[in-house]
């Protein structure tokens, strides 16, 4: 192997200015992707235990539809296909005037596809621990709604942090398709920082870092929630 | 939105054929080749010996915190540069995607293995035969059982990861329509078709291994 190496061009001003936006960008997509994601996805993990058929119906439409068609190509979709077909006006709005327009599209696109698996996981949570518990509160007297929002929604929460872990993890890496609509996020710049020097070892060390750092941020935050509202308690005690 | 032009699929579609080629070849070597090793990440990873577990476990972590795009990058530069000669983008994918699916695979038969009660193994011993001959007669076949929906859903996902080999400029199905796109103009045919396409292929194969899954015995 012939390779040159030159740690210090990560440290030289132009390379080093790139590399740390595209780390700022990565960090701010995919958390506005997973807020997203989470909105959506208990409203839709909601809905499809909810009593009414319909709400049921629509719900499972959205997660069986958003689950099945690659991320890529719900991205191309919203970036390439939703301003030719949407009302003209509409469709110039998209084109000109909303702002950063890639990155608006990527983080929708990002949400609402990582929002049907945690749709699923909210789904799953809720029939496996929350439900059981709805005759008992019923019992107390609780009205219907108040029995979920006050019982099965939040325990079935609780119970479903380690999978939403694994989830917000995969919505940061979801967050580097963004480059194939111009965004020049942390894997973007790493390559246009090879392009330019010639260094990939030096800067695709430096985005797998970034990642690394950014996936043990997000299982200690995790972690930390799950330990405040008593999960990880739960799960301890033998059932 | 009346000037959609539909015929443009049927005009361009042995190149998309093409391209739904090399995704199926893809998926068929990440999974045969992820699987693979995969098994072999498991066994270290359920290794008691620490020399054995603790790499597998960190590659398996460091592989399942990075961006597939990040890894196909790496591979396109490594590949030429450790054989020494340019080689086309094709092996390097290839070689990207085994590596990286080998990861998920790994948790996937791991959680099978480990799943089996461990009784069942004591027991095999007990009767004399070898810790060889437990895993391959006692644990496997049950372990694999409970996997085939897990496997199904891996299999699934490999399929919908396939087309980021868009990045590195590999005509997969959906470079191929990409490419038609920009060529004609006809983005809002090409794409639709291509999201029906993933969308009938993944959702039958998820149904499937839901399907699969309430048959089995709990």
């Amino acid at each position: 192997m012939n390779y040159r190496w030159d740690w210090s061009i990560l440290f030289k001003d132009t390379y080093m200015g790139w590399l740390w936006s595209g780390l700022l960008w990565t960090v701010i997509i995919s958390l506005a992707s997973w807020a997203v994601a989470l909105t959506v996805g208990l409203l839709a993990g909601t809905a499809r235990s909810a009593p009414s058929r319909s709400a049921r119906l629509l719900a499972g439409i959205y997660i069986d539809v958003f689950r099945n068609v690659p991320p890529l190509v719900q991205l191309f979709l919203w970036y390439f296909v939703l301003p030719e077909v949407v009302p003209d006006s509409f469709g110039l709005w998209l084109k000109r005037d909303l702002p950063y327009p890639e990155i608006v599209t990527a983080v929708v696109a990002i949400g609402l596809f990582a929002g049907s698996r945690v749709a699923e996981q909210v789904r799953a949570g809720i029939e496996a621990v929350g439900a059981p518990l709805m005759p008992a509160a019923l019992a107390t007297g609780l009205r219907p709604a108040q029995a979920f929002r006050l019982i099965v929604l939040p325990l079935g929460l609780r119970a479903i942090v380690g999978p939403l872990t694994s989830e917000f993890l995969i919505t940061v890496k979801l967050s580097s398709l963004s480059l194939t609509i111009g965004v020049l996020e942390l894997t973007a710049q790493s390559r246009h920082v090879e392009n330019y020097t010639f260094q990939g070892f030096e800067a695709f060390t430096f985005a797998t870092i970034g990642y690394l750092v950014i996936g043990l941020c997000v299982t200690g935050l995790m972690r930390f929630i799950d330990i405040r509202i008593g999960g990880a308690a739960l799960r301890k005690t033998p059932a | 939105m009346s000037d959609f032009d539909w015929g443009i699929i049927a005009r361009s579609s042995a190149f998309l054929a093409e391209g739904m080629a090399l995704s199926a070849l893809l998926v068929l070597v990440a999974t045969v080749g992820g699987l693979i090793l995969g098994f072999g990440l498991a066994l270290m990873r359920l290794s008691s010996h620490w020399l054995l577990s603790v790499p597998a476990s960190t590659y398996v972590t460091v592989m399942r915190t990075l961006p597939l795009v990040l890894v196909l990058f790496w591979f396109y530069f490594l590949v030429p540069l450790v054989i020494g000669r340019p080689v086309g983008s094709l092996a390097s994918a290839l070689l990207a995607f085994v590596l990286f699916e080998a990861a998920f695979y790994c948790e996937i038969v791991r959680a099978g293995i480990s799943n089996v009660r461990n009784g069942q193994s004591d027991a095999g011993l007990a009767t004399g035969l070898r810790r060889a001959q437990v895993l391959r007669l006692i644990i496997l076949p049950q372990a694999l059982r409970a996997m085939m929906p897990l496997i199904l859903n891996q299999i699934v996902i490999v399929f919908q990861d396939t087309s980021l080999v868009y990045v590195v400029s590999l005509h997969d199905f959906l470079t191929a329509a990409s490419v038609v796109a920009s060529r004609d103009g006809r983005a809002t045919e090409m794409y639709a078709l291509v999201a029906l396409v993933y969308l009938a292929i993944c959702l039958g194969t998820t149904k499937a291994a839901e399907f699969y899954r309430k048959g089995l015995p709990t």
